[in-house]
C-alpha cells in the first residue's frame, strides 16, 4: 500500500468517485481554481472540468441548498466548507432540509448529498476558527456523520459518504490533513458507515474516541503501556451510525472506559456513548465512565490558554489512571 | 396582455384554469371547516384570494417541469397535478396522503408530479430552487423550475444568495415572489427598505417583471415569457405578483385585527380573482351561466370526494413511525438512538421496513 497524507486520501477519493459517477459533482468556495483552501481538491479542476468542480461565491446557506435541490433532482454532490465553523451558516440547510427530505417526502425523495470540510482547533485561530461541533450534528437523525481519524479512514469513508444514498456529514481535522499512512489503492476501497474500529487492542482501559483524537488516545495508550496499564484504544469513525456493539463489547472486555474528544463535553459525543455503555454494560463496569474534552468556555487565542483548553495526552493519562483507581 | 389572452387561448384552456381556480377556493373552504372541526391539525395556511398566482402561473408548465415552494402549497399542488384527494388526505394526516401523512400541510410533495415541496422555514426552499435549476443545466435539460415564495422571505439572505448564484450560472429558474401585502401580521412597507421587489433583480443583473397576481390571465402571459427565457436562453427570472390574502395568515389569525381592518379587507375582496376572471371571461363569450354552475357542481363534487377519500384513508401504522428516517440503512450501525439499545422490530426496525 503506498503511503499517503490524509489530504491526498480525500483527493483520490473525490477523484475516484467524479471518475466512477458522472452524477458527483464539488462544489464549494475556492475547491477549483484556487485547488482548495486547505488542497484537498488539488487538480480536480483540471481534471474535471468546471462542470464537475465549481468555485462559488462566498455564501455557504446558498450552495448548501444548492446541493439540497441537486439532490432532490437526482444528482450526488459534494458541498465543501472551507472550514464547519462556516458552515454554521448553511445550518438551515442541512438541519433543516437534507436532514428532513426523506421522511417529510415518505421516501419520495432522497437526499445523497455529502457535506465536508475541515473541523477543530488548529493553533490560535480562537473562538471562531477553533471547533469541533460534530456533536451538534450527530443530534439530528436523518443525518449521517463520519469523523476520519487516519489517512485510510477518511479515503474510505469518503468513497461510502458518496455513494450513500443519505446526507452525509464528513469532518476532517484540519490538522491531520498532512498526516502520512498507509491507503489501499482500489478504487473499490469503502469503509461501511457505523464500522468502528479497534485501532489498539488492550485489556485494562478503553480509550473510546473519534477524529483528530485517535491519535492522541494511541499516543497516550504507548506512555501508558510504560507503566504497565494496556490501553484499548476504540475509533468510533462514525458517530451516527454509531457502532455501539463495537464499544459495548470492548467496556464488557476491559471493565473501564475514558471517552476522549476534542469537543465541548457537555451534551458532546462522550455523554451519549457513555449514557449507552451505562445501559449496555453497567454490570461489567468496574468504575464511572471519565470523559476528556474542552474545557466549557469558547477558545482562547493565547496559546498558553488553548492548550489548557485542550484535551491532552496527560489529562487522558491521568483519566485511565482515575478509572483504573491508581 | 389579459386581454389578448383571452382572445388567444382556446375554449379548454381558459376553462381548465377557471376549474382549477373554483377547485381550489373550494377545496380550501372545506379545508377551513374540517380544521374548525379539529380533523385537521397542526399549522394551515390558505391560499384564498391568491388562485390566480399559482393557476396562472402553473398552467403553460410541462409535465417534467419543477416546482417548489413554501409552506402556503394546496392549491399550487393540485395546480400541478396533485389530486384533491391526495392533498385532503395528507391534511387528514393519513396513509393516502401525498406525504404519507408525515408531511401535513405545510409539507406536501410528490415525486410523480415533479412537486418537489412544500418547505416550512421562510426562504428555505429558494436555495434548493436554485439547485434543481442546477440539476436540469447540468443534465443539458430544457425543463425549467418554478419557485414560489411570499414577499417576506425575500428579505432572507437565501434570497440573495440564490438569485445571485441563478443569474451567475444562468440557471432556469423563474423564481415568484407572492406579494400579498403581509408576512404574517408585518405589512411589506414595515419590512421592507425599497418598496418594489422587482427591483430587487437589478441586483443580480437578472430579468424581471411585475405581473398583477388578481388576474390569472396576466399572470399566465408573464409566466409564458419567462418559461420561454428559461428554456431557450437559460435565464432566470423574477416575477412579482401582487396580490392579497382574503384569510388570515394561518388558521389561528383572524380575517381581520390588529394589523388590517375589514374595510381593507373587503375592498381588496372586491378585487377578487375568481369573480373578476368569470366577469371578464362572460364579457368575451367564453362562459355561460350554465357552464359555470355545471363547473362549480363538478368542484364541490370533487372535494366531497377528496373529503369522503380522507376521512376513509388508514392511519398511519405505527411502523411508519421510524421508516424512511434514512434512504439507506447500514447493517453495522444504530441509526436511532431511543434509550435503551435498538427500538422495537415493530415500530419500523424489523428488516422488511429497511428496503422501500
Amino acid at each position: 500500500m503506498a503511503v499517503i497524507t490524509y489530504r491526498d486520501a480525500l483527493n483520490q477519493a473525490l477523484a475516484e468517485e467524479l471518475e466512477r459517477d458522472p452524477d458527483v459533482f464539488l462544489m464549494g468556495e475556492e475547491v477549483g481554481q484556487y485547488d482548495g483552501a486547505y488542497k484537498v481538491s488539488r487538480g480536480l479542476l483540471e481534471r474535471f472540468g468546471e462542470r464537475r468542480v465549481v468555485d462559488t461565491p462566498i455564501t455557504e446557506l446558498g450552495f448548501a441548498g444548492l446541493g439540497v435541490g441537486a439532490a432532490m433532482a437526482g444528482l450526488r454532490p459534494v458541498i465543501e466548507f472551507m472550514t464547519w465553523n462556516f458552515a454554521i451558516l448553511a445550518n438551515d440547510q442541512i438541519i433543516n432540509s437534507a436532514a428532513k427530505v426523506h421522511y417529510m417526502t415518505a421516501g419520495q425523495f432522497s437526499c445523497p448529498i455529502v457535506f465536508r470540510g475541515p473541523t477543530g482547533a488548529a493553533l490560535q485561530l480562537s473562538a471562531q476558527h477553533s471547533q469541533a461541533l460534530e456533536a451538534s450534528y450527530a443530534h439530528f437523525p436523518g443525518l449521517k456523520v463520519v469523523v476520519p481519524g487516519t489517512p485510510a479512514d477518511a479515503k474510505g469513508l469518503l468513497k461510502a459518504a458518496i455513494r450513500d444514498d443519505d446526507p452525509v456529514l464528513v469532518l476532517e481535522g484540519e490538522v491531520l490533513y498532512a498526516m502520512k499512512g498507509e491507503v489501499p489503492e482500489d478504487p473499490d476501497f469503502v469503509i461501511p458507515l457505523g464500522v468502528a474500529e479497534v485501532k489498539r487492542a488492550g485489556a485494562d482501559v478503553s480509550i473510546l474516541t473519534h477524529g483528530k483524537m485517535v491519535n492522541l488516545a494511541l499516543q497516550a495508550a504507548e506512555r501508558l503501556a510504560k507503566d504497565d496499564v494496556d490501553a484499548e484504544v476504540v475509533d468510533l469513525r462514525s458517530l451516527r451510525p454509531l457502532d455501539l456493539d463495537r464499544v459495548v463489547d470492548s467496556v464488557r472486555k476491559t471493565n473501564r472506559a475514558v471517552y476522549l474528544e476534542e469537543g465541548w463535553g457537555y451534551s458532546g459525543i462522550g455523554a451519549e456513548v457513555v449514557a449507552q455503555v451505562q445501559e449496555n454494560a453497567f454490570d461489567w463496569l468496574d468504575a464511572p465512565v471519565l470523559r476528556v474534552h474542552q474545557t466549557d468556555a469558547p477558545m482562547p487565542y493565547s496559546k498558553e490558554l488553548e492548550k489548557l483548553a485542550k484535551p491532552s495526552v496527560e489529562r487522558t493519562i491521568e483519566a485511565c489512571n482515575r478509572v483504573l483507581y491508581r | 396582455m389579459a386581454g389578448a389572452a383571452l382572445e388567444r387561448l382556446e375554449r379548454d384552456e381558459l376553462l381548465g384554469m377557471l376549474r382549477l381556480m373554483l377547485l381550489g377556493r373550494r377545496f380550501e373552504e372545506k379545508a377551513s371547516e374540517s380544521y374548525a372541526l379539529g380533523k385537521i391539525g397542526g399549522f394551515c395556511h390558505l391560499y384564498i384570494g391568491q388562485e390566480a398566482v399559482g393557476v396562472g402561473a402553473l398552467a403553460p408548465l410541462r409535465d417534467d417541469d419543477y416546482v417548489i415552494t413554501a409552506y402556503r402549497d394546496h392549491v399550487q399542488a393540485i395546480a400541478k397535478g396533485v389530486t384533491a384527494r391526495q392533498v385532503m388526505a395528507e391534511l387528514y394526516g393519513r396513509v393516502d396522503g401525498c406525504s404519507g401523512g408525515k408531511g401535513g400541510s405545510m409539507h406536501l410533495y410528490s415525486a410523480e408530479h415533479r412537486f418537489m415541496g412544500g418547505w416550512g422555514i421562510v426562504g428555505g426552499q429558494i436555495p434548493a430552487a436554485t439547485g434543481i435549476g442546477w440539476a436540469i443545466k447540468y443534465r443539458g435539460g430544457d425543463q425549467v423550475c418554478v419557485c414560489f415564495m411570499g414577499e417576506a422571505a425575500v428579505n432572507q439572505g437565501a434570497f440573495h444568495e440564490s438569485l445571485n448564484m441563478a443569474a451567475l450560472w444562468k440557471l432556469p429558474v423563474i423564481y415568484i415572489v407572492e406579494n400579498n401585502r403581509y408576512g404574517m401580521g408585518t405589512a411589506w412597507e414595515r419590512a421592507s427598505s425599497l418598496y418594489d421587489i422587482s427591483q430587487k433583480a437589478c441586483a443580480y443583473a437578472m430579468p424581471s417583471a411585475i405581473a398583477d397576481g388578481m388576474d390569472v390571465l396576466e399572470m399566465r402571459a408573464t409566466m409564458e415569457e419567462a418559461i420561454e427565457r428559461a428554456r431557450e436562453e437559460s435565464m432566470p427570472t423574477l416575477i412579482e405578483a401582487r396580490c392579497y390574502r382574503f384569510m388570515g395568515h394561518s388558521m389561528s389569525d383572524p380575517v381581520y385585527g390588529v394589523y388590517r381592518t375589514k374595510k381593507d379587507v373587503e375592498e381588496a375582496k372586491q378585487t377578487d380573482p375568481i369573480a373578476t376572471y368569470i366577469e371578464g371571461l362572460k364579457q368575451a363569450d367564453r362562459l355561460t351561466t350554465e357552464d359555470l354552475e355545471a363547473l362549480d357542481q363538478e368542484v364541490r363534487a370533487e372535494v366531497d370526494d377528496a373529503v369522503q377519500f380522507a376521512e376513509n384513508s388508514p392511519l398511519p401504522p405505527a411502523g411508519d413511525l421510524h421508516r424512511d428516517v434514512y434512504a439507506q440503512i447500514n447493517d453495522h450501525g444504530d441509526l436511532f438512538f431511543e434509550g435503551v439499545g435498538a427500538p422495537d422490530p415493530a415500530l419500523g426496525r424489523a428488516a422488511g421496513e429497511v428496503a422501500d
